[in-house]
């Protein structure tokens, strides 16, 4: 008779570190991890030294100085009096700015050029590629800085409007100068005033004023819309019950417009009209050149990248799904909503986001035109007036960091809600 | 009874269509007028193009060459519309190689040329017979490229035999050698100085894969890497240098140095994209296994690193390559503007490359990973046989458009100071004589950045279809 025995135990050796595959992944963990923290060590330590011999140390504190620069495309109140931290703030509000502002303008251009892309008519396709491909085969910042130098170069200056060289457009409501366009202003006769929030805080750094106007404003359209929403429920209730739909677009659109339309008047809204006044205009609202270029340069270059997004979204949805629509006896404005958008828009959304987040990234080339952005306050000026170039670059990398993370993390919930359940 | 009918027993010949539903009118009617919306939309198109072109063949058809200033060419044109080209002809030398020495634009120009004789073989395995009256075609334009700035005889020699050996079949296979030995070639060329700096650098390599080769028999495969890869960086930290050094003592092999920031216009863009593209590749292989892989630590980094590139924008990181980078590296080190900026755009590119090979990874089959496995093939194997032609194939599309976004992005380096052609360009608007002119150099520097791009993914839809394996 056998017994069986187990094979004598191996004993430890130096060389299954690496050759049993039991402990190599440890073993490689290990050397990665000591190698990165000797980097880090190495780069801190050296960064440390030459810290030392400047006779600097990373200090924040600069933040609370005044920061003794003018920064003319602003949305709340700044002086030069203000501090650093307060010029970083305003720059931030204007890359906010022009990133919802050219993600909108995108999107709409976007949808129009890669639907029309789509399209049976051969010279409307043909246009439409011409457009994408030259937009997305030239650089963004040629771009940009080619629309700054149209608008500076070829448009009529301020004074043309006045000896009568120019005109202005619309009805003489909107001046479109070298400087910049000129829009009329809202405004309220019998504003209800404005609410300070941060007072005082970190050096009045971060004070803004919020109009109690607008907040009136949008929650009369917010509660439009939300009851308008109530009405398209029960008409769904009652075509589930009856089959029949009740005609409800006359009411709901009443419920959203008239009672904004009564706020307004009530508010006593008119438009003050931009005006010639020597050798500027003045009233209405300044669209600089800056802004302008930067807006239209992104947003046209993003749209070419979306209008593609878009056309490989609706041609991801295999024919037979619109063909089984109409089988169904949907029309045809019905089959795409109720079946080709929503599996399109699964496709279409999380590129769609991503190109927000480059938009929001490439706004940062706003320093070549001069826009005033959060790179051209705190990585421009403010770096080269205080020179503490450590804190300023970590202070603006982190803050495009957590854009960045806060749009990808909304990317990622969307994805969540709208995946696929396998089984 | 008679039962008489009629019975017809051959066919009647087929008439031809109506005359509306063929030709041109039939194409017209189906693709352009198929609908009153369709109709309505052409006309629209129709006016929009023709809007435009009666804006630009004008200005076109007037276009005036030769003028050394604004003011001149309006003196030319008096005051009828028309294109000023003479600023493309007159700084024509600055878009293309910035302060480089006039005398030495060979060199730039050599290194363009060799840079297709050194892509073809990658690019094109096997050449296509096609392609070869093409290839013909390009070593007349680039002998004339090499007249045109005066280039020593060597220059046409070097090319003509690289190039030419593109025809002989048994050589073209060879080329790929030729590829591998191009960018210490390219270094030499746009740098100077002497030829044995690059030479030891690449004598490095021959080093360590001649230690690898005799020495892991004996001591076993991962030490002999290790010992391989160590010996070289030696090698290249304390030998090459002073070899170097005492060779150009005996024999010089010299071409005039030429310092960075003397670099600039095309030149500059080229190389930073050619650096960028060439080290980002593989770069971005490596991370995006680094993420995809079971260990912990390495994932994590890989991560880190990964969303912190691509959570902030290029500029930043210029910035950093341009005021921060001497502030981590020993006191005193001086290293060079443009290879910085060079490091940084190959490392943003990285992990946009990562990204994307990510998904081609993640888009392929788990039966392909277990399949690896039944065959018993270990990693690396696994990794190099299976998994990578087939995630690198599926990924095709989002690689060539990270390449050309890289390419654009070279266009930054003007922020910070570097004069590549839009930091030229708006050195040339800034000067006298060429206050206010937009059209001209915009457009010009526009089409040249649309050719490259262009042609990119042209090829990338080209290896799309080589490489199609489905049905």
């Amino acid at each position: 008779m056998t017994t069986l025995t187990d094979p004598p135990k191996e004993s430890f050796r130096l060389g299954m570190l690496i050759y049993d595959s039991r402990y190599r992944s440890i073993t490689i963990q290990v050397a990665a991890l000591i190698a990165f923290l000797i980097g880090m060590g190495w780069i801190v330590s050296n960064t440390m030294n030459n810290l030392a011999s400047l006779g600097k140390e990373i200090d924040f504190g600069f933040l609370k100085e005044p920061a003794s620069y003018d920064i003319n495309q602003r949305l709340i109140e700044y002086t030069s009096r203000d501090t650093h931290a307060r010029a970083a703030f305003i720059g931030l509000l204007n890359t906010l700015l022009v990133a919802v502002l050219g993600c909108v303008l995108a999107t709409i251009i976007g949808v129009f050029v890669g639907v029309l892309r789509l399209s049976k008519n051969w010279l409307v396709g043909r246009v439409m590629t011409v457009y994408v491909e030259a937009l997305r085969n030239v650089p963004t910042l040629l771009w940009i800085v080619f629309l700054m130098a149209i608008i500076t170069e070829t448009l009529p200056a301020p004074r043309d409007f006045k000896s009568g060289e120019a005109e202005m457009l619309l009805g003489g409501t909107v001046a479109v100068t070298n400087r910049g366009t000129y829009i009329p202003e809202p405004v309220f006769s019998y504003s209800l005033g404005n609410i300070k929030l941060l007072e005082g805080f970190y050096n009045n750094s971060f004070r803004f004023e919020v109009s109690l106007d607008l907040i009136v404003i949008l929650c009369v359209l917010i509660g439009g819309i939300l009851i308008s929403g109530l009405i398209k429920r029960r008409a769904d209730r009652v075509q589930a019950a009856t089959g029949d739909r009740p005609k409800t677009w006359h009411l709901r659109l009443a419920v959203v417009v008239l009672p904004t339309v009564f706020v307004l008047w009530l508010l006593g809204l008119f438009f003050v009209v931009p005006e010639i006044k020597g050798f500027n205009f003045r009233d209405g609202i300044h669209l600089r050149a800056s802004f302008l270029a930067l807006w239209l340069a992104l947003s046209f270059y993003t749209a070419a990248f979306i209008a593609e997004i878009v056309r490989a979204g609706i041609m991801a949805i295999s024919k037979g799904q619109s063909e089984a629509a109409a089988a169904l006896g949907l029309r045809s404005g019905r089959i795409m909503s109720l079946v080709i958008l929503p599996q399109a828009l699964r496709v279409i959304i999380p590129p769609l986001i991503s190109q927000y987040l480059n938009l929001t990234k490439n706004s940062s080339l706003a320093i070549a035109v001069g826009y005033m952005d959060i790179t051209g306050t705190l990585g421009g000026i403010t770096l080269n007036q205080t020179g503490r170039e450590l804190e300023c670059l970590l202070l603006l990398m982190l803050i495009y960091l957590t854009i960045s993370l806060l749009i990808s993390s909304v990317m990622n919930w969307y994805n969540e809600r709208v995946k696929l359940t396998e089984r | 009874m008679s039962t008489k009918s009629y019975v017809r027993t051959e066919m009647l010949p087929e008439k031809a269509p109506p005359p509306t539903e063929v030709g041109i009118i039939g194409w017209m009617k189906e693709n352009l007028f198929s609908g009153w919306l369709n109709s309505l939309m052409t006309v629209i198109t129709a006016y929009l193009i023709f809007w435009v072109l009666a804006a630009i063949l004008p200005w076109l058809m007037n276009s005036v060459w030769n003028a050394g200033s604004l003011n001149e060419c309006r003196e030319i044109l008096q005051g009828e519309a028309g294109a000023c080209w003479g600023v493309i002809n007159e700084r024509f030398n600055q878009l293309m190689f910035g302060f480089y020495p006039e005398n030495l634009y060979w060199r730039p120009v050599l290194a363009f040329v060799l840079m297709f004789v050194a892509l073809a073989p990658v690019l094109f395995n096997p050449m296509p017979s096609g392609l070869k009256i093409a290839w013909g075609v390009f070593l007349v334009i680039g002998c004339w490229m090499l007249y045109r700035v005066g280039a020593p005889g060597l220059a046409y020699v070097v090319f003509l035999v690289a190039g030419g050996a593109f025809f002989l079949d048994r050589l073209a296979s060879k080329m790929v050698w030729f590829s591998a030995l191009f960018p210490f070639l390219a270094v030499w060329l746009l740098w100077g100085g002497t030829a044995w700096n690059v030479t030891m650098a690449l004598f490095g390599f021959v080093i360590g894969y001649l230690v690898y080769r005799f020495l892991s028999p004996a001591v076993g495969f991962l030490f002999g890497l290790i010992l391989a890869v160590l010996i070289t960086v030696a090698w290249w930290l304390f030998l090459a240098g002073p070899v170097a050094a005492t060779l150009a003592g005996s024999i010089p092999l010299e071409l005039a140095p030429v310092e960075s920031r003397k670099f600039g216009g095309l030149t500059l863009a080229l190389m930073l994209g050619v650096t960028g593209i060439v080290g980002s590749l593989p770069l971005g292989i490596v991370l995006a296994l680094g993420r995809q892989s079971d260990l912990l630590i390495v994932k994590s980094l890989c991560v880190g690193f990964i969303e912190f590139i691509r959570g902030v924008p290029l500029i930043t990181l210029l910035f950093v390559a341009s005021t921060l980078l001497n502030l981590f590296l020993p006191p005193g080190t001086e290293f060079d503007i443009i290879l910085r900026v060079m490091i940084m755009v190959t490392l943003f590119a990285a992990a946009y490359m990562a990204e994307v090979i990510r998904g081609g990874l993640a888009a392929l089959p788990k039966g392909q990973y277990e399949a690896a496995d039944a065959l018993g093939l270990d990693y690396w194997k696994a990794q190099r046989l299976i998994i990578m032609p087939q995630a690198l194939k599926i990924s095709i599309p989002g690689i060539v458009s990270t390449f050309i976004g890289l390419f654009k992005d070279t266009t930054l380096v003007s922020i910070i100071g570097l004069f590549d052609m839009l930091g030229w360009a708006n050195a040339i608007r800034a000067n006298a004589e060429w206050t206010g002119i937009v059209w001209e150099l915009y457009a010009f520097i526009a089409f040249v950045f649309f050719i490259f791009c262009f042609c990119m993914s042209r090829y990338s839809m080209y290896l799309e279809r080589k490489l199609q394996t489905g049905h």
